[in-house]
């Protein structure tokens, strides 16, 4: 099965990503991260100013999930510009160890306006999509509810970003923490998203300490990733897909651990595969080991492209 | 709860966490802070850590009693690894050398023999020498930079100075391997110490860590991107000599660059 595609212009070798959030905070972590594999990256998200995150505990992970409120922690434009530099100096072509593969660069702010503005300084750095970070339930108490849970703000955020953008692709990542994430998919889309990044953790959550009868996260809760997550995360791509009806793509990401984890979020209707929290259960490899199962089960059954399996669950409904 | 100096305390639990000697675990101090330790023993019954109070968190740990509350997780990152019956040096600083008592009492236990070079400002502050001079086949050399005890000088000095005057060579070895835990200029000697005089040697790198198993990015170094908690703390001196921030920089909690 061919593994790689393009999307809005850009060529994947692969459909994994590097969600954002996990151990992106450098170009050496990025190409690092390319190296074992993954089809492309995403930084941690940034920030205009510098923002202090929360103090430790910040992620306790069990077999079946992962709790975090790091709380977004970032130097600010300055170090952005520095690392998204270094990284796209090197040619995308060329030896393995300096390969670059696409960037997908993450952004948040507290207000619209600031969202415009830190859109507008990472745009100039031609990253190969903007993600922006309209979700992310562990900083609430900061700012109150995350702009993806309204169709105003979501789509005023939208449009501030898609303005100062230029011609690179916008992809804004949803909550699924919200009543209708395809209502809230669809006004983004009506404000000139590109795509969409589906979904940010779930929860947030909560996990109590018994002996000291204390929340471990120094937050009280965290937004909740890994395994048990997964079936949120493909009911969420199934939404998105089916409000938008197909024509924008979907990075979806949330409890992907597996080749066949992955193919099912390509039946949901994404086109690439975000993977963040899977690295504490199977390693730095586990961008080839997901490339690997995939191409096994693609052999097994018979299917020669991963482009050919986008939205499949949809037109197998239909067909009933 | 043993006060070791006037800021150095150990705290011994009554739990194994199945720690190997370089490894580390977070240790949490509920409504405060949780900090990555690295392990100065852990028998498979009990478990003992030696910190420095320093900061806000290990002052606070160094004012608790007998039977207050931590948690711990755990163990993290990757430890020394020695063959049966090799000849050691162990080049520890300050309360570095905490893991090194921890890899000299396992090591021991394999048979290697032992020098190790316990280095201090000065006499007040060596750690673990009553329990290092316990081990079978361990020779200790105290080094403290007063000269309060010892040699008076730097304790890579030292073993630099006792490598000559053992003659050692890639013939007759007088040590087979080096092991190293202080501060990151002490370990940029040992590195430089053992590529000179081309013995292995394995480092136990420092760098700020968050979650202590490979997500959060922050213990990141140059040029490779690896993640310290994760493909460290300890790392072989040809792994650490390719780390352009080794003896140079660290990245704090916002992943910024400071000199070290």
């Amino acid at each position: 099965m061919k593994l790689s595609q393009t999307v809005l212009g850009v060529t994947f070798a692969n459909p994994t990503i590097l969600a954002s959030g996990i151990w992106g905070i450098t170009a050496a972590s990025w190409r690092a991260v390319a190296r074992n594999g993954a089809g492309g990256v995403t930084t941690k998200s940034l920030w205009l100013k510098e923002h202090k995150g929360h103090p430790n505990p910040t992620i306790i992970s069990t077999d079946h999930y992962t709790l975090n409120a790091v709380g977004v922690p970032d130097a600010g434009v300055e170090k952005a510009r520095a690392e998204i530099g270094d990284y796209m100096k090197v040619p995308a072509e060329g030896p393995e160890r300096s390969r670059r593969v696409p960037l997908i660069a993450n952004i948040i702010a507290d207000t619209v306006d600031h969202y415009g503005l830190i859109a507008e300084e990472i745009a100039k750095l031609k990253p190969d999509f903007l993600e922006v970070n309209i979700s992310c339930p562990n900083v609430e108490d900061e700012f109150g509810r995350p702009f993806a849970c309204s169709v105003g703000d979501a789509s005023a955020v939208t449009k501030a970003v898609k303005a100062v953008s230029g011609k690179i692709p916008v992809f804004i990542k949803l909550s699924p923490n919200v009543d209708s994430i395809g209502a809230i998919a669809l006004a983004c889309a009506a404000a000139g998203a590109d795509g969409f990044t589906v979904i940010n953790t779930v929860g947030p959550g909560m996990a109590i300490d018994l002996k000291s009868r204390m929340p471990i996260l120094a937050n009280k809760v965290g937004g909740m990733s890994g395994p048990a997550i997964k079936p949120i995360a493909v009911r969420c791509i199934a939404d998105v897909y089916r409000a938008t009806e197909g024509r924008l793509p979907i990075i979806g990401t949330g409890g992907i651990m597996t080749g066949e984890d992955a193919i099912e979020f390509l039946l949901a209707g994404a086109s690439l595969i975000g993977i963040g929290t899977g690295i504490a259960y199977r390693g730095a490899s586990i961008f080839r080991l997901v490339c690997e199962e995939m191409e096994a089960w693609g052999k097994k059954e018979g299917v020669k492209t991963v482009g050919e399996l986008v939205g499949g669950m949809h037109k197998a409904v239909r067909s009933m | 709860m043993k006060r070791e100096t006037e800021h150095v305390t150990s705290f011994t639990f009554a739990v194994s966490l199945g720690a190997r000697p370089g490894q580390f675990i977070m240790l949490w101090l509920p409504g405060v802070d949780e900090i990555p330790m690295s392990v100065a023993l852990d028998d498979g019954k009990k478990l003992q850590v030696t910190f420095f109070a320093v900061g806000d968190m290990t002052k606070k740990l160094a004012e608790l009693k007998k039977g207050d509350l931590v948690g711990l997780r755990g163990p993290f990152g990757t430890h020394y690894i020695w063959e049966k019956k090799q000849k050691l040096a162990l080049v520890a600083g300050g309360y570095g050398a905490a893991p090194m008592y921890f890899s000299a009492k396992e090591a021991a236990k394999d048979g290697c023999s032992l020098e190790v070079f316990i280095g201090a400002r000065s006499k007040e502050h060596l750690l673990y020498e009553k329990e290092f001079s316990k081990l079978p086949k361990t020779t200790l050399h105290i080094a403290t930079d007063d000269g309060s005890k010892g040699f008076k000088g730097f304790n890579v000095q030292l073993l630099e100075k006792m490598l000559k005057e053992k003659k050692h060579s890639k013939k007759s070895p007088w040590v087979d391997q080096i092991f190293a835990c202080g501060p990151e200029r002490m370990l940029v000697s040992v590195s430089n110490l053992s590529s000179q005089e081309k013995i292995p040697a394995q480092l136990s790198l420092e760098r700020y860590m968050k979650c202590g198993y490979g997500l959060c990015g922050n213990c990141v170094v140059d040029p490779s991107g690896m993640r310290l908690c994760t493909e460290g703390p300890v790392v072989t001196n040809d792994l650490a000599r390719t780390i352009t921030d080794f003896g140079i920089c660290h990245r704090d909690a916002l992943g910024r660059k400071h000199a070290l």
